[in-house]
């Protein structure tokens, strides 16, 4: 019987099992080892800002282009994107390569998400509409790519606000998974909107779309497939 | 080299009757409207000695339009480094900082120019026979992108209506079609089917003999770059930027309105006339107002891009939220 959280089983037989059984053995040693290592958090904290002091950096030298309030909405929200995918890159990755301690930075990935995507509205709504409330109500109403992209970000709140420990006690496990769940409409519709932005090229949205058809479509596939279920309390539904 | 000197020579001998009675309607408002000077560039492409009378306007100033007094923000020359760095040239690529780095090598030597369809004299004509009759001219105009972004660009150019008239179009032309350069080679941007290639654009006959109109050669005093649309472009300053045709080929008098690239890609989005209009907007984002490269505010879209005291009496009548 594999270690849990172990590789998924691919192979039967008695040698076979030995083989998962060494290798998830070795797999949680060596997550044990990164759990325990304290540098862990503060250095994908640390990285996970990097894009947005480039940005800073880049503002301050006037090298974002002719446009530059424009360009810096579209790096925050493509980052927005990004950490999205990545977050949810971490389930898949887990379950391939047997290292819980991915698991232990999901949270602080989806919040890294919904801060870029805080940052791309309030670029939205203070540089480019200028804090003109009636601009910006306007063009959520009017234009549908605002909508979405608004209506995307409305939803990343309730799941940077449940993030917490506390709250996963409070809604209990399961209810927890579902709200959860809503990051992966979260994905859709951001794309959406960024497909919707777009004048012409929509080559880069449709990447995005692909990416995340394959993050979503693996756990379609993956829940399938028989396997040790996983009941752990925080563990998001595969 | 560039020269400019104050002439001695009055304006009124120099200039093209026709474009000297429109300075008039240029000017009137606030302090300091007037037709930007005329210009020859000594040792340019374009220029050879023999282009008589080199007069310079002072001033400078955008032509006409609600600049300055208005308090819609002043008109400043745009910053040169920010229109040869962001640029839609899709031919290029489509990020603005593509065309810049991607058409570094393009060969806008040698150069052929046709001029057909219903002219009393088709022609095809290298560049440098295409530019020699007319004087280069100083014109600085604002120009609005479609993306809601603008700049005020200094061209040197000469009127379309030039080159139209030396034609002789047929009574039956109605329409101009220009085409820019098909070369998947030079132009990586044409190997994706994004638009439909060669890029082509019109004007009505009317709106292409209007002084305003210009065919560029060049801008903030040198040969246009090869990112702006090397060696000649059209530059229609009352239009969204998409009708300022780049890297032209080809121009064609027909009967019947011509395709347009974009009205092809996006038919709801981009109409044939796309006149800058701040009451009619994109389906999918305001045209009310416009960011001038290099500024922070935003500031309101005016009315033909400002120029609707030149060419207003050219829609007289029509419904421009239909004839978008």
């Amino acid at each position: 019987m594999p270690a849990p959280g172990g590789p998924p089983q691919l192979q039967h037989g008695p040698r076979a099992a030995a083989r998962r059984q060494r290798a998830g053995a070795r797999a949680t040693a060596a997550s044990r080892a990164v759990s325990r290592a304290w540098w862990g958090k503060p250095l994908v904290f640390t990285v996970a800002l990097v894009p947005l002091a480039v940005l800073a950096w880049r503002l301050v030298a006037d090298d974002l282009g002719g446009d530059p309030i424009e360009a810096l909405e579209q790096e925050t929200g493509t980052w927005a994107l990004r950490f999205v995918a990545i977050t949810l890159a971490l389930t898949p990755l887990r379950q391939l390569t047997g290292w819980n301690a991915l698991v232990r930075y999901r949270r602080m990935l989806g919040l890294f998400a919904f801060f870029y995507a805080t940052v791309h509205l309030g670029i939205y709504a203070g540089l480019d509409m200028e804090l003109n409330a009636a601009d910006v109500v306007e063009d959520v109403v009017e234009h549908p790519y605002v909508t979405i992209g608004f209506a995307t970000w409305l939803l990343l709140l309730p799941l940077a606000v449940t993030s917490t420990r506390g709250w996963v006690r409070r809604l209990g496990g399961r209810r927890w998974n579902r709200l959860h769940q809503l990051v992966y409409v979260v994905a859709v519709t951001g794309t959406i909107h960024y497909l919707w932005a777009v004048k012409k090229d929509t080559l880069r949205p449709f990447t995005y779309a692909l990416v995340f058809a394959v993050l979503l479509g693996w756990r379609v596939w993956a829940r399938r497939r028989p396997r040790p279920a996983d009941r752990r309390a925080g563990e998001a539904a595969a | 080299m560039l020269i400019r000197k104050a002439s001695d020579i009055p304006a009124s001998e120099i200039t093209p009757e026709a474009v000297y009675i429109d300075r008039r309607r240029f000017l009137g408002r606030a302090a300091g409207m007037g037709l930007a000077g005329a210009l020859a560039l000594a040792g340019c492409d374009a220029g050879d000695a023999s282009a008589a009378g080199r007069t310079r306007e002072s001033g400078g100033d955008v032509v006409g339009g609600a600049a300055g007094g208005e308090g819609e923000g002043e008109d400043e020359v745009t910053e040169e480094r920010r229109v040869t760095e962001y640029n839609n040239f899709y031919e290029f690529g489509t990020d603005k900082s593509d065309p810049a780095e991607n058409a570094k090598d393009f060969r806008t030597r040698p150069w052929t120019i046709a001029v057909e369809g219903l002219v009393a004299k088709p022609a095809v004509y290298q560049l440098e026979d295409f530019i020699r009759p007319s004087k280069i001219e100083e014109r600085i105009y604002r120009l609005r992108c479609v993306e809601a972004w603008s700049a005020v660009i200094p061209w040197l150019g000469f009127p379309l209506a030039d080159v139209l008239r030396r034609a002789e179009p047929l009574g039956s032309a109605r329409y101009v079609e220009l085409t820019t350069l098909y070369d998947p080679k030079q132009m990586p941007g044409q190997r994706r089917a994004l638009l439909d290639w060669p890029y082509t654009e019109g004007l009505r006959l009317d709106e292409a003999m209007h002084p305003l109109a210009i065919l560029s050669t060049g801008m903030y005093g040198k040969t246009l770059p090869n990112q702006n649309g090397a060696p000649l472009r059209l530059v229609v300053p009352w239009k969204y930027g998409f009708k300022s045709i780049k890297s032209v080929v080809k121009l064609r008098l027909t009967e019947r309105q011509p395709a347009t690239a974009w009205n092809r890609a996006n038919p709801d989005e981009y109409g044939f006339y796309s006149n800058v209009n701040p009451e009619v907007d994109h389906p999918r984002w305001s045209q009310a107002k416009e960011r001038r490269l290099g500024e922070f505010r935003k500031r309101p879209t005016l009315m033909f891009n400002g120029y609707a005291d030149q060419v207003g009496r050219l829609y007289a009548g029509m419904d421009l939220r239909k004839n978008y």
